[in-house]
């Protein structure tokens, strides 16, 4: 039959990470587990470990971002990676160029990894369907499909702030229907078994059926908040108003608006996240963003050692199972100095965290 | 040339025919069935034990890509490919490049399909100046040119006034006015199902009431204009049960549906397959079984192959970025013969939307073995298991998503106007 789950090689590691979505609940742990391994390495003089020397980094981005692309450049960058920073909005395309003329350019320069964000949904599974077998493909945004590693990084600032999943009841609040945040984070947190999942929207903000992927729809803030453990917001963004999706921000934030009033709602410890860049005044109150629940900043310190764990994975993942192939052929590149190297490094911090 | 089909299973649904038996052919017309008439000698025999002789089928909706995407396909291309598939007749919908909009463009079709010899196409005319939904073509001098009917082609008429116009003056000359049930508001920038699956994958979705508020307007239109209209590849339960509704209430409207929608759902997009993008969108189960159950019903008359073939690179991107359509002329009799397997319809009734009701749409003289009648016919086996493979497709267009499945039942002949335009090699069997 199909191809049962593209991300995965067959030993079951991580090849790709296109989405959350199918992923098993041991994985994402182990990401978390891995990630945890990594923060360490932000706070010593030297930032850097080598696991990924000799390694080039692709970051594709069609799409404009700032903290996205920064974030993976900087984690590339602590795992001694090359990396080499893309934006296509400005380039090829609009010449004409197909992305997959412009993929197989990047494959003839021997890079190992993509990482790529587009505005359309599914860009990152064909992209990955139609790379060289030895490059793995990070999806950093997809249309409104899935950002997966930004899910990881919200699930890491969870399990650190509220140490199990198990009792928690999450809300997220926003729009939905254009999210890929929101997607991810479902899948992420249904995994993961938590104890409910909400979404709190007006209509006009949610995909058809919704519920389908196993959670608890809200209209009203307050009745969806009530006794929720975790935040998650979403950015509102301003071209929504002229589709006819809303009427104006103000009465968006009126109703939706995260303010202390609303958050008294929730349960007194309650976090509150928020993938950024945030519109102050639109979906969240200055006072909520800069306030004791806010975790908003910790979320990007976050994203840079999920990243490191996911990229670290996703290479370590093809390096050993190649090795006993075409460890011959490695030898004699002077590009690949030591492919032992990786799986050995990783695998201590990640023993010591058990 | 005299020719003889002998000691086939000649299922004729348009005359009540399902009888083994001898079918002869002299100067391109069914010249007798059963015993050769004194004097009958035949120059070719073609042996059709355990298989059936049909009329040549009849499709609805071929897209042949010429003019104006000649890199997809050609008129010569498609139709050996429609010959292939045991299709005899099949109708173009004006949207080439340009669109068929002007009688030249019309005769350019007929003139190379003619050349071609592979098979008859009929065409469509523009119901509105280059589809652009604003003013009216030239109808009558497209008629003229040969066009069967009007259709705008995948292009919407949002301007309720256009189209109620382009009815009224479609209407005053008979004419059959061909619809694409699609509200482009509503439609916006879907290229999926709304539904579970395009929440999933955050593909923006077509929702169902796109194609059932543009039924529900277009079938007041109708009434009140008298026009005779088609609702061309309808996807979802409910336009279906409307367009029922209305034949009830004696509005003279029919419908077809595409083979590929008899089968598919949303289900199939959700590895993002682009082969499955179609346009109207594959819907849910419960829309498959209920244009199933009007099909059966004969609410929708038609089965149509809805023939887009593409050029590798228009399905090599992101899936909403891609072309809509299926390369779906060499399906189309496997698709409905599996419709019988599965109990949906009988054999003489899934020929019978595939010949003369079919024809009976489109006003033109076949499907039919009558003696007198032209003798396009097509012979299958019945019982020959086969994997479908795109890769051995004959269109030009290799943008199917049926490879792998597994068919039974196979054209081993096709004749136009008597004449062998397709014969299956052995070694293909």
């Amino acid at each position: 039959m199909k191809q049962t789950n593209l991300q995965l090689d067959q030993h079951g590691r991580l090849h790709h990470f296109l989405t959350v979505e199918g992923l098993p609940r041991a994985l994402l742990i182990e990401i978390l587990d891995t990630a945890e391994s990594f923060a360490g390495v932000a706070e010593q003089t030297v930032k850097k470990v080598p696991l990924l020397r000799g390694k080039t980094i692709v970051n594709l981005f069609f799409e404009t971002s700032t903290r996205t692309r920064t974030t993976f450049e900087l984690a590339a960058k602590r795992l001694s990676a090359d990396v080499l920073n893309i934006n296509i909005s400005a380039s090829s395309t609009s010449k004409g160029e197909t992305l997959l003329d412009m993929l197989h350019n990047l494959e003839a320069m021997h890079c190992d990894m993509f990482v790529v964000r587009h505005a359309d949904s599914g860009a990152a599974h064909f992209i990955a369907r139609h790379a060289a077998p030895h490059i793995s493909v990070i999806n950093a945004g997809d249309g409104s499909h899935a950002h997966p590693t930004q899910a990881l990084l919200d699930m890491f600032t969870i399990r650190r702030l509220k140490n199990e999943f198990g009792a928690l009841r999450v809300a997220i609040v926003g729009d939905i229907l254009h999210s890929r945040v929101a997607r991810s984070q479902i899948h992420a947190l249904t995994t993961l078994g938590v104890d409910e999942v909400r979404v709190i929207a007006p209509k006009t903000l949610l995909p058809a059926q919704i519920e389908t992927l196993g959670v608890h729809v809200y209209h009203d803030l307050r009745s969806g908040l009530r006794d929720v453990d975790v935040i998650m917001m979403l950015r509102l963004q301003r071209e929504r108003m002229q589709g006819a999706m809303l009427p104006s921000e103000q009465e968006y934030f009126h109703l939706y608006g995260l303010t202390e009033a609303t958050l008294a709602y929730a349960k007194p410890d309650v976090i509150v996240l928020h993938p950024g860049p945030i519109n102050r005044g639109v979906e969240i109150d200055s006072l909520v963003a800069d306030g004791p629940r806010s975790v908003i900043l910790q979320q990007v310190t976050h994203g840079i050692a999920i990243r490191m764990a996911i990229m670290s994975m996703t290479l370590r993942g093809h390096a050993s199972s190649q090795q006993p192939v075409s460890a011959s052929r490695a030898e004699l590149s002077p590009l690949n100095p030591v492919l032992s190297e990786p799986g050995s490094v990783l695998a201590k911090p990640k023993k010591g965290q058990r | 040339m005299r020719i003889t089909i002998r000691a086939g299973r000649v299922i004729d649904p348009a005359n009540g025919v399902d009888r083994v038996q001898d079918l002869h052919i002299a100067e391109g017309r069914i010249f007798a069935l059963g015993a050769a008439p004194d004097g009958f000698s035949a120059d070719q025999i073609i042996s059709a034990e355990a298989r059936i002789v049909c009329p040549g089928l009849v499709d609805l909706c071929a897209r042949l890509r010429e003019p104006g995407a000649e890199h997809k396909a050609t008129i010569a291309s498609e139709t050996a490919a429609a010959a292939s598939a045991g299709i005899t007749s099949l109708c173009c919908p004006p949207d080439t490049h340009p669109a068929i909009d002007t009688p030249a463009v019309a005769e350019l079709i007929h003139q190379r399909a003619e050349h071609a010899g592979q098979a008859r196409v009929y065409t469509l005319g523009a119901l509105t100046k280059g589809l652009a939904g604003t003013h009216l073509s030239e109808m009558i001098s497209l008629k003229e040119a040969g066009c069967v009917g009007l259709s705008n082609g995948l292009q919407p008429i949002s301007n309720t006034q256009v189209m109620r116009r382009a009815m009224e003056y479609a209407a005053t000359h008979g004419l059959t006015v061909f619809l694409h049930a699609e509200d482009a508001w509503l439609r916006n920038r879907g290229c999926a199902h709304e539904g579970a699956v395009s929440t999933r994958l955050g593909l923006p979705g077509i929702p169902e009431s796109a194609e059932t508020a543009a039924v529900a307007r277009d079938l007041i239109l109708i009434e009140q204009t008298g026009v005779r209209a088609h609702f061309a590849h309808l996807s979802s339960a409910r336009a279906a049960q409307m367009v029922g509704r209305a034949q009830h209430d004696g509005l003279p409207v029919s419908a077809d549906v595409s083979a590929h929608h008899l089968h598919l759902t949303e289900m199939d997009v959700s590895d993002f397959n682009s082969d499955c993008h179609v346009i109207p969108p594959l819907r849910t189960m419960r829309d498959r079984d209920g244009l199933r159950k009007g099909l059966a019903a004969g609410v929708i008359s038609a089965v149509c192959s809805d023939h887009q073939p593409h050029d590798a690179d228009a399905k090599l991107s992101p899936f909403m970025t891609t072309a809509p359509g299926i390369s779906a002329l060499e399906t189309l009799l496997p698709l409905t013969l599996h419709l019988v397997n599965e109990g949906v319809l009988s054999l003489s009734e899934a020929l019978a939307r595939l010949t003369h009701l079919p024809a009976q749409i489109l006003g033109i003289d076949a499907g039919s073995l009558a003696v007198g009648k032209i003798a396009d016919i097509c012979i299958f086996d019945p019982d020959h298991y086969w994997t479908f493979d795109k890769t051995h497709m004959q269109s030009r267009g290799k943008n199917s998503p049926f490879t792998g499945w597994e068919f039974k039942g196979r054209v081993t002949h096709t004749l136009l106007g008597g004449r062998l335009v397709y014969a299956l090699q052995p070694c293909s069997r």
